[in-house]
């Protein structure tokens, strides 16, 4: 068998090695990579960075993969010299291995500009997994970060180190942010978007030199000013790594030469991806390198027939919130171009096409790039679009989305990173039974890449797989156009802390009282008081931790443990209801005592004088364990309940839920405290408790789920907070238990919460006792309230008589 | 209200604008009026203290650009027209009252009984309104 030697073990390499092996085996593959991992997906470097990826998430290629295929895999070895006579390499271990035919895919460098200083400390590129992690190690809260380069690499970086809390500024040369693909609107656009994001940006800086006595201090710029800097990253672009085909005497250019068919001037030796150009052009982006491994993969294995012509590029910037898509040739010079343009400045979006007898030559899309992949397939079709001439910014009215799917060719490229068709998707899911979107991208690689082909592949999965169902996307509101599952990871993974900021970069900038509450909720849960609290963005209940009536007045719960009070709180209750004049005094459903109709100045006082703490009545929280008289005094009860219960509200009071959570605990079976109609119950057995969750006996009656049996009180308290705190962090707001589970699925709950692992269980705790410690008893603001006019009725300041 | 011969319009100095916090909005009882002020960041505004559906104070409500939402129904009133914005069928404004920001005081522009006029330092210039950028400190 001959041999076939790969340098190269990146996207390019191994995505035509991928190809390789769909043509009959013919070699035996040695693959060598001067990096010591496997190939991964270049193009998430920046989801690393920014910490929204581990550097296992982005693996394309495991060390199965290579075993399954007979890949003999050379990691961590540097080829110094080929010899072409011979046919052999040289490695930097010495090693020499022969082969029979040769690919080159060494890919490409960073580009390092002539200016002084860039070996110091603190220096850094980023174009690998190791440039990534040593960037993360630096990276830090405080820790002031330059990046030189404005183009697509040099912003993703940006924000990945201002993620990590960095103070980042980023230096351009140019008048505007990525000149290659954006024009001078489309960049000021980008440019100010990214500012909202919190990066400087300072253009028309050319840098003079790296400042700092062996460490990074500073960049100084030629027109003599200066910034300071604890690290510098140099993202000024790349160019191909020809320095072994040099050598070898191949004919290169600036990229090593290609034929259509990706042969270079020697008969045993082939190039592909970022090293090689082809027809005068070096390409940077991924769907050409995959275009030209599929040839290649043909012209090797004997079946050389199909031709490269070279790919129309697209460039999408993946920084979530800022929407850039720029693909073609968008220049405006050439006569006979007409310009097509859109712009709505507060919303951040620029449009703009551009067409040449009446076909379509380019595009660039700022804050919306929803429509990139039609103005992909207009820019390779090269269709006559005169007749859609008044539709080319916005689809015609009737155009929906299955339809969209329907129309589309089989041929037509769905995912443009990877290169997979339509056809190669619909086949996939026939004959590999496919029918959820992870088994899609494992098997067709689409949609992993930037993915912004997801929805497309969804809907093919929905129009060709019947029993597929959609990964419940459902929208927060017109707000703010993402699941609040989505929401939960932007929060996370931009860090950020305040209501406003995200509808500011995510949403429409305006909120209203269905996202507000929402994300309110969101910022409590996933920074568990680490935020800024906006209370603007609270429902009134919450400003004032009283439940507003139909008059405008407030009604007061006080807390009441298991539902037991005592005479001394009886009285206070009864002084503070003559004292406020309350119009009417309430035994709750919930074993609780509510005054109803006291006035919102009135609020702090009467807490004062109640000397309890707020029952979250008011709220989605935590409202009360209603509790039976368990096993102090009645005949039949089997397990103290109400000890059990007092407990259990003892450990989740004062912390906020997606929907108000009410509980029950009761000592025996009878379950004369409604257990297995709450959210969480506890139902006493001889010799053990039942923790049952789910429960409704409002709107809708719904019975509890058992979560799990368990012997002692501890284990059902453990039991069930484990499932509150994971409660907490899947449900959308609003959301009940009862729906929630009947969403999810308790068998996925159990796994989840009470069969998880350890490490899993430890960290719904750990999360939960860090909210817990932060959670106050929000009567407690009474005296001192957050806006010092809460509670205050205003005073005029000139007095007018009617 | 009435309003008779006897009556003029005229500014009124009401509050401090810091007292009213970002996005949110305080009501005031003044001139036989309940009346709701929001601050908005880059302008106040200010409209009746009632829900034209039954009667919710609308100074309670979630700020949604320059609608408010009316805590106990829901209903989105456009502070800047009074107009219902989220309900089909046909029902009333709410009454608005021009609003203004003069050396840190909010301003209300009211119809008072002439005699009881007091006047003021500089009087009903405050329609343009000041930079209010420094005015969200309330927040």
């Amino acid at each position: 068998m001959n041999r076939l030697v790969v340098v190269g073990n990146g996207m390019a390499g191994v995505g035509c090695v991928e190809q390789i092996l769909k043509h009959a085996a013919k070699f035996e593959i040695v693959v060598f990579g001067d990096e010591t991992h496997v190939n991964y997906n270049r193009i998430l470097l920046s989801s690393v960075l920014g910490g929204e990826k581990a550097a296992d998430d982005i693996v394309l290629n495991p060390l199965e993969w290579y075993e399954n295929n007979h890949i003999q895999l050379r990691l961590g070895v540097r080829i110094t010299d080929i010899d072409p006579i011979a046919k052999s390499l040289t490695g930097d271990d010495g090693s020499i291995t022969s082969f029979d035919k040769l690919l080159l895919a060494t890919g490409s460098v960073p580009l390092i500009p002539p200016i002084e200083g860039t070996k110091k400390d603190g220096v850094h590129v980023f174009r690998n997994l190791d440039d990534t992690r040593a960037l993360v190690d630096r990276a830090g809260q405080g820790i002031k970060a330059v990046v030189i380069g404005g183009g697509l690499l040099g912003l993703e970086a940006a924000r990945g180190l201002q993620i990590q809390g960095c103070e980042v500024t980023v230096v351009h040369l140019m008048d505007t942010l990525m000149e290659r693909q954006l024009d001078f609107t489309g960049g000021g656009y980008l440019k100010s978007k990214m500012e909202c994001l919190g990066v400087r940006v300072l253009l028309e800086r050319s840098t003079a030199a790296i400042l700092g006595n062996g460490k990074v201090e500073g960049v100084a710029f030629k027109d003599g000013s200066t910034v300071d800097a604890d690290i510098v990253v140099i993202a000024a672009g790349i160019r191909p790594n020809v320095e072994l085909a040099r050598k070898v005497g191949l004919q290169v250019n600036r990229g090593i030469v290609v034929s259509d068919f990706l042969e270079t001037s020697h008969p045993d030796i082939f190039a592909v991806g970022e090293c090689v150009e082809h027809r005068g052009t070096c390409y940077g982006l991924v769907a050409p390198l995959l275009e030209q491994g599929k040839v290649l993969a043909a012209t090797i294995t004997g079946n050389k027939g199909p031709r490269y012509e070279g790919t129309v590029t697209a460039a999408k910037l993946k920084i979530m919130g800022v929407d850039v898509f720029s693909a073609g040739d968008f220049s405006e010079k050439m006569p006979g171009t007409d310009v097509i343009r859109y712009e709505d400045a507060a919303l951040g979006i620029y449009k703009k096409l551009t067409l040449r007898d009446g076909k379509l030559t380019g595009a660039i899309l700022v804050g919306d790039t929803s429509d990139s992949h039609r103005y992909m397939d207009w820019l390779r079709s090269q269709e006559d679009l005169t007749l859609h001439r008044r539709q080319l910014l916005f689809p015609g009215p009737s155009e929906d989305a299955g339809l969209d799917v329907a129309e589309m060719p089989d041929t037509k490229v769905v995912c443009g990173c990877l290169g997979v068709t339509k056809g190669a998707i619909i086949e996939a899911i026939h004959q590999k039974g496919i029918n959820t979107l992870a088994q899609l991208k494992e098997c067709t690689r689409a949609s992993t890449g930037c993915g912004s082909c997801t929805e497309h592949c969804q809907q093919l999965l929905k129009a060709v797989v019947p029993e597929f169902h959609e990964e419940s996307e459902k929208v927060l509101c017109k707000c703010l156009p993402y699941s609040e599952e989505k929401l939960r990871d932007i929060v996370r993974g931009q860090r950020l802390f305040a209501v406003q900021e995200v509808l500011d970069i995510y949403g429409n900038g305006l909120g209203c009282e269905i996202c507000k509450p929402a994300l309110s909720y969101m910022m409590d849960m996933v920074w568990c008081g680490d935020h800024d609290e906006d209370r603007s963005a609270r429902f009134i209940n919450d400003r004032v931790h009283a439940n507003i009536q139909k008059d405008g007045t407030f009604s007061v719960v006080p807390r009441m443990r298991g539902g037991v009070t005592s005479a001394k709180e009886l009285r206070r209750i009864a002084d503070v209801a003559e004292k406020y004049n309350v119009p009417m005094v309430k035994i709750t459903g919930s074993q609780r005592i509510d005054l109803l109709g006291v006035k919102k100045s009135d609020l702090p006082r009467v807490w004062a004088d109640l000397g309890m703490p707020s029952g979250q009545a008011y709220t989605k929280g935590v409202r009360m364990v209603k509790t039976c008289v368990g096993t102090d005094f009645c005949r039949f009860g089997v397990q103290d309940s109400t000890k059990a219960g007092i407990e259990l509200e003892r450990r989740l009071e004062h912390l906020f839920t997606p929907a108000k959570v009410k509980m029950g605990a009761v000592g025996c079976p009878r379950n004369c405290a409604e257990a297995t109609v709450k959210d969480i119950g506890l139902v006493g057995q001889e010799g053990a408790w039942q923790v049952v969750v789910g429960g409704a006996a409002g709107k809708k009656v719904r019975k509890t789920d058992l979560l799990i049996t368990v012997e002692s009180t501890e284990e059902a308290l453990q039991a069930a907070t484990l499932f509150f705190q994971y409660y907490r962090e899947n449900a959308n707001f609003l959301e009940r238990t009862y729906d929630f589970i009947e969403r999810v699925g308790i068998e996925k709950v159990r796994r989840e919460t009470v069969y998880a692992s350890l490490a899993v269980q430890q960290g719904l705790r750990e999360r939960l006792r860090k909210s817990k410690r932060l959670a106050r008893d929000a009567w407690l603001e009474g005296d001192e309230p957050r806006q010092p006019t809460q509670f205050v009725q205003i005073e005029p300041i000139e007095k007018v008589c009617q | 209200m009435t309003q008779n011969h006897s009556q003029t319009k005229r500014w009124v100095r009401i509050t401090q604008a810091k007292d009213i916090p970002l996005r949110e909005g305080r009501s005031i009882q003044i001139a036989g009026h309940e009346i709701a002020i929001f601050n908005l960041g880059d302008r106040f505004l200010a409209v009746e203290n009632r829900c034209p559906h039954r009667g919710g104070p609308l100074a309670d409500g979630i700020v949604s650009g320059r609608s408010v939402v009316c805590p106990l129904h829901a209903w989105k009133v456009d502070l800047e027209t009074g107009r219902v914005t989220n309900r089909s069928e046909e029902s009333p404004c709410v009454k608005n009252f021009p609003a203004a920001v003069q050396d840190g005081v909010v301003m209300l522009e009211l119809s008072v009984p002439e005699d009881h006029s007091v006047a003021l330092e500089a009087p009903c210039v405050a329609r343009q309104i000041p930079q209010i950028s420094s005015l969200s400190a309330g927040d």
